[in-house]
């Protein structure tokens, strides 16, 4: 016998179910008066530095179909490359940006939609930097645990080109389900649960 | 948000543990159908966490309302009250390490006492009770404690096999302090004979993962002759010492 690692084992998760917009988006789902605004609707406001943007996107199904009851969480760094978090130990993120958000697809079309801004380059554990990027979660009925993925930009083809994310994918033919084509200042980023478009989802 | 609640504690910068993605349900779980078209035929790419990955949001308490931990009221009417069986739901969140994780942000959601959500894509015949709306949330204090209460949900049944019921549930969603923490899940009662039935919870092939996910009936936190208590903790994944990566902050 040896000592044991007293360690706990992580809850287990669980679907979000059709309905997780009670919870997480009141305001979505027609409960009023609960909260006054739903979490994670507003990243910016006038004063946050960078360049603004929208994305867009749907979540589709191994059919092709998209899901009209997904949840979309986003989470990405500052204009200059910072988080805002208190794990962040590089310096202070712009305190006009959150940093995250919160989107539930269309009841009706499915798609989602975030304003938010364009992130500056993070650095990776070895001081390589990354491309700009944008760290997606996605849950709804029928999805058991989260998926996480990212979302690159399509008009940073040199910095996509030396991203150490990207470099390790084995598949090239896949890097491009992460990459958000841009048309004006609006990105698309469909997200393919499953099949031969099927993006890549990471364990992280 | 920037106003941290954990200011005064040591900022955490490892990676996470690595998730245990045998314990946590699959993917595909043709019993529960709905997870047939919506889960991934590609394994996983993995990616130590990333500075990308191990910070997240930190909310503060300037997002609370005064009923936000109250659903028998924060959807009421003045004076009145939801309808069903009084509970207080109580308990901790925990890292893998066994610490408790200060300014976690909980939210939670549910059925009213006949199982009916508040949601307009739900057709239960059982009525909706005017007086609930079944959301919440709250943030854990210093050592990680949290409470809210609110009625007992009702069993529900659902569009699976032909005669499928949910037991008994609340839905949680937490945050740690990485975004890699991200958690949903479901809280289940104590002696409730449809966890063993339900395919959703049958997800999960370990029954310590589901015993894991079943709160206590607990009569020494019941307010008497008012409100039970059911007792349930949660576990985040723990977070790697960085001590040779970086002494600075090492822990």
């Amino acid at each position: 016998m040896v000592q044991p690692l007293n360690q706990l084992k992580e809850s287990a998760s669980q679907t979000a179910g059709p309905y997780v917009h009670i919870g997480l988006t009141p305001n979505f789902a027609e409960i009023g008066g609960v909260y006054s605004e739903d979490l994670g609707t507003s990243m910016v406001n006038d004063k946050t530095k960078g360049e603004r943007i929208t994305i867009v996107g749907r979540v589709l199904d191994g059919t092709g179909t998209p899901l009209r009851d997904a949840l979309i969480e986003i989470w990405q760094a500052d204009a200059d490359g910072l988080h805002n978090s208190p794990s962040e130990m590089r310096g202070s993120a712009d305190a006009n940006f959150t940093g995250w958000g919160r989107c539930p697809t269309d009841m009706d079309n499915g798609e989602f939609r975030f304003e938010t801004i364009k992130p500056g380059r993070v650095p990776f554990k070895d001081g390589r930097k990354q491309a700009p990027h944008i760290t997606f979660w996605v849950v709804a009925r029928g999805i058991n645990i989260g998926l996480h993925t990212r979302m690159y930009f399509g008009d940073e083809e040199k910095a996509n080109g030396e991203d150490p994310v990207l470099a390790r994918v084995e598949h090239r033919v896949r890097v491009a389900t992460l990459i958000a084509p841009r048309e004006g200042s609006t990105y698309r980023f469909d997200i393919h649960l499953q099949g031969e478009k099927e993006t890549i989802f990471f364990d992280i | 948000m920037s106003d941290s609640q954990i200011s005064n504690r040591k900022p955490e910068t490892g990676a996470f543990f690595q998730r245990d993605r045998e314990w946590h349900p699959q993917a595909y779980t043709p019993w529960y159908k709905t997870s047939v078209l919506r889960s991934p035929q590609k394994a996983l790419l993995s990616l130590d966490g990333s500075l990308s990955e191990i910070t997240g949001p930190v909310f503060g308490h300037n997002i609370l309302g005064e009923l936000d931990n109250d659903l028998i009221t924060n959807f009421a009417k003045p004076g009145e009250m939801a309808i069903g069986p009084r509970i207080i739901v109580y308990g901790r969140v925990l890292d893998e390490r066994g610490k408790g994780v200060p300014g976690a942000l909980l939210e939670f959601w549910q059925a009213n006492a006949g199982g009916r959500y508040r949601h307009r894509k739900e057709g239960y015949v059982a009525p909706l009770d005017p007086n609930f709306g079944g959301c919440g949330r709250t943030i854990t204090d210093e050592d990680g404690n949290y409470s809210f209460r609110t009625i007992q949900p009702g069993p529900y049944p659902w569009p699976n096999g032909v005669n499928d019921w949910r037991p008994a549930h609340i839905h949680f969603s937490l945050f740690g302090h990485g975004f890699a923490q991200r958690l949903i899940t479901q809280m289940y009662f104590e002696g409730d004979p449809l966890i063993w039935k339900c395919p959703i919870v049958k997800t999960i092939n370990d029954k310590a993962a589901i015993d894991g996910l079943t709160a206590a009936l607990d009569m020494n936190a019941t307010i008497p002759m008012d409100s039970r208590a059911y007792k349930f903790d949660m576990v985040l994944r723990g977070r790697r010492s960085t001590l040779f990566e970086n002494r600075m902050d090492g822990n």
